[in-house]
């Protein structure tokens, strides 16, 4: 177990920067997740970890030893690819103890550490099996289990969940969770999923374009977004994003967009001084938008919109309403009775909105 | 359709034409063979029917023994053939992995001039490699052919190898990396068992040809006690006009039958090689 460190690494493949100026420290016994669109530069960065690629510059830490330059074989860390890449000439047994064989670990040693892996994993029964007779889950978990055997210092993952299928894959983002608290290991791990990424880790890296846009935990990353891009990316259905004017009289400062007004919250009220009468970008999460049933008076807090579309989706409705920019998504309760064209009130909830710079995209608050 | 219609259509497309074909390809063998078992009297009788036999004879084959240097040709067209077959395909293993691999400047113009190496008709390529044989001292000598071959297999061998390498994920190489394993390691290892199907097609091509090659055999190795079969059988078993057709047929089945056994045993291996590649299941 050891902390890892990303030091300026950066990753050029001929005019591409993969990965850029990454820095970065995954705590000991951390569940780091790497998360960000196709194409950012997640598994470029992992590949680096794991000595796989050679980085263009910048140092990597595996515990207080630099890696930079080590093979692969030497950098104790175990990785889960996406394809899984069992041995296919191997049994399972043999395809978890490969690795062990090579370190010359005893052979009553291999055979204990294999056993109780498969007994954790829950996969005894097909030790003596081939990896092309088993299911894609089996495969996966034999995969988990033959980085769980070498005892890594980090262990690796590439978005080792996305070729199950999608009630596989909510089960053993669970067990996987379980795992890695229960052997305390620290995980590294890639997807551009994001419901995984805020499930699983204990802080989240969010990579766009190879540039490191935040690194915080779950609740401050969906909370308070560092820029547009986490802010969007982050969150489902995404944050309703649209230009607004900062208007300040009497004392109060509220945000306008064609007919909707919104009242800033006092709290936040000084973070604002610099951009009274510009625009800025002003979000909002589908949930912080109430759709209020029945009419009620006009408030600082309130607009009233028209419907355009309806999508029950059984836990909660999507209320499509037409915003002063575009559609707005506001979440609605489960049963709602409406129909497109119905103008309807609409609660915001001010004291969660967030607003950017329309120049450099970063969040203001 | 029916059964029965079926089954007629399937004897129709697909019996009667394999058969056809199986019967025009192995008649010359047949011949051959027939030939090597006839007596003298018979073979230029035209007054017997020539497609089968009527009495039989081993006579040409003790000829061959007795008269002739055969054993020894066998024994030269092995050592050659298996030298060559050896060094062709380390050398091809190593090159195929390389380009297959690693992207490296220069790498995909080396493939390609390997490949354009071989377009290059040995007919001509033989004149300068005499010089090459000849300066390097090792004319009629089995290295004359084992160094010669190769020029020949490995640009083919190593094309072969390099495609099938580039079939085989690269992350189960890198996994084992990680899980251990030095570069050499990884090939021989997880690489080396799953291009089995791959590497046993380049052996056996490399086989062949080196058994059945005449005219470097003739050329760099072909005087004294070196011939090859190829070679020992057309020197010394046609002299001028005449045809000894018995013992020139008995060393032509002799000379077949390696290169039948390596088929017939390999053929098992590769096939099991294939299902044992196989990555998705
Ligand atoms: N071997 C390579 N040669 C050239 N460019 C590469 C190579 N590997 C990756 N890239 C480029 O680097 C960038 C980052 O790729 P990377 O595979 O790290 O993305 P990713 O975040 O893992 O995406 P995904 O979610 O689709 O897996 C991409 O633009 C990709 O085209
Ligand atoms: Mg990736």
């Amino acid at each position: 177990m050891a902390e890892v460190i990303y030091d300026h690494v950066t990753k050029r493949f001929d005019s591409v920067v993969a990965v850029n100026d990454l820095t970065l420290e995954v705590k000991d016994g951390e569940f780091l997740v790497l998360v960000g669109p196709s194409g950012c530069g997640k598994t470029t960065a992992l590949r680096c970890l794991a000595g796989l690629e050679e980085v263009t510059s910048g140092d990597i830490l595996i515990g207080d030893r630099v890696v930079t330059h080590i093979p692969p074989k030497d950098r104790d860390i175990a990785m889960v690819f996406q394809n899984y890449a069992l041995y296919p000439h191997m049994t399972v047994y043999d395809n978890m103890a490969f690795g062990l064989k090579l370190r010359k670990v005893p052979k009553q040693e291999i055979d204990r550490r294999v056993k109780e892996a498969a007994e954790i994993l829950g996969i005894q029964d097909l030790l003596n099996r081939k990896p092309r007779q088993l299911s894609g889950g089996q495969r996966q978990r034999v995969a988990l289990g033959r980085a769980i055997v070498r005892e890594p210092q980090v262990f690796l993952m590439d978005e080792p969940l996305s070729n199950l299928d999608a009630k596989l894959r909510v089960q053993t983002r669970g067990e996987l969770i379980k795992l890695q608290r229960r052997l305390g290991v620290t995980t590294i791990y890639v997807t551009h999923d994001q419901v995984e990424a805020m499930t699983m880790g204990h802080r989240i890296a969010v990579m766009n374009q190879g540039v490191l846009q935040q690194l915080d935990t779950p609740e401050n990353l969906y909370d308070r977004p560092a820029n547009l891009f986490v802010a969007t990316f982050i969150g489902s259905p995404a944050m309703n994003i649209f230009p607004a004017k900062v208007v300040s009289g009497d004392g109060s400062y509220r945000l306008v967009a064609g007919e909707v007004t919104l009242e800033v919250p006092p709290s936040h009220r000084s973070r604002l001084a610099d951009y009274v009468d510009r625009e800025v970008l002003l979000g909002i999460r589908p949930e912080d938008l109430e759709v209020v049933v029945g009419s009620e008076a006009q408030r600082g807090d309130t607009v009233r919109l028209p419907v355009e579309l309806i999508e029950p989706l059984g836990a909660e409705t999507l209320v499509h309403l037409r915003g002063p920019a575009g559609t707005l998504i506001a979440q609605g309760e489960p049963r709602i009775h409406l129909n497109p064209g119905d103008v309807v009130t609409v609660r915001v909830r001010t004291e969660h909105l967030h607003t950017f710079d329309p120049q450099t995209e970063m969040a203001i608050f | 359709m029916v059964g029965s219609n079926r089954l007629s259509s399937r004897i129709l497309f697909l019996y009667v034409p394999l058969a056809l074909f199986t019967v025009f390809l192995l008649f010359p063998f047949y011949w051959m063979l027939i030939i090597s078992l006839k007596p003298n009297s018979l073979l230029l009788n035209t007054k017997v029917n020539p497609l089968y036999l009527t009495e039989f004879t081993l006579r040409h084959y003790r000829y061959l023994f007795e008269n002739t240097e055969f054993p020894r040709w066998a024994w030269n067209t092995a050592v050659v053939t298996f030298g060559a077959t050896l060094l062709s395909l380390t050398c091809s293993i190593l090159m195929g992995y390389a380009l297959g691999r690693f992207r490296f400047r220069g790498g995909n113009l080396m493939g390609t001039a390997v490949f354009l190496a071989y377009l290059i008709p040995p007919t001509l390529l033989f004149i300068p490699l005499s010089q090459v044989v000849v300066r390097f001292g090792i004319y009629n000598q089995y290295w004359a052919l084992i160094l010669t071959y190769p020029t020949f297999l490995i640009p083919f061998a190593s094309w072969l190898l390099m495609g099938y390498f580039r079939t085989i994920p690269r992350e189960l190489e890198e996994c084992a990396m990680i899980d251990g394993a030095s570069r050499i390691q990884a090939m021989w290892r997880i690489v080396m068992p799953l291009a089995l199907p791959g590497v046993l097609s380049a052996a056996i091509f490399s086989f062949t040809l080196s058994w059945n090659e005449f005219l470097y055999a003739l050329v760099f190795m072909g005087s004294g006690q070196m011939k090859t079969i190829p070679v020992g059988t057309v020197n010394d078993l046609i002299r001028a006009d005449v045809f000894q057709w018995g013992p020139l047929m008995a060393a032509a089945v002799l000379g077949s039958v390696p290169v039948a056994i390596v088929y017939m045993f390999f053929v098992d291996h590769y096939v099991s090689g294939m299902t044992a590649g196989a990555v998705k299941g």
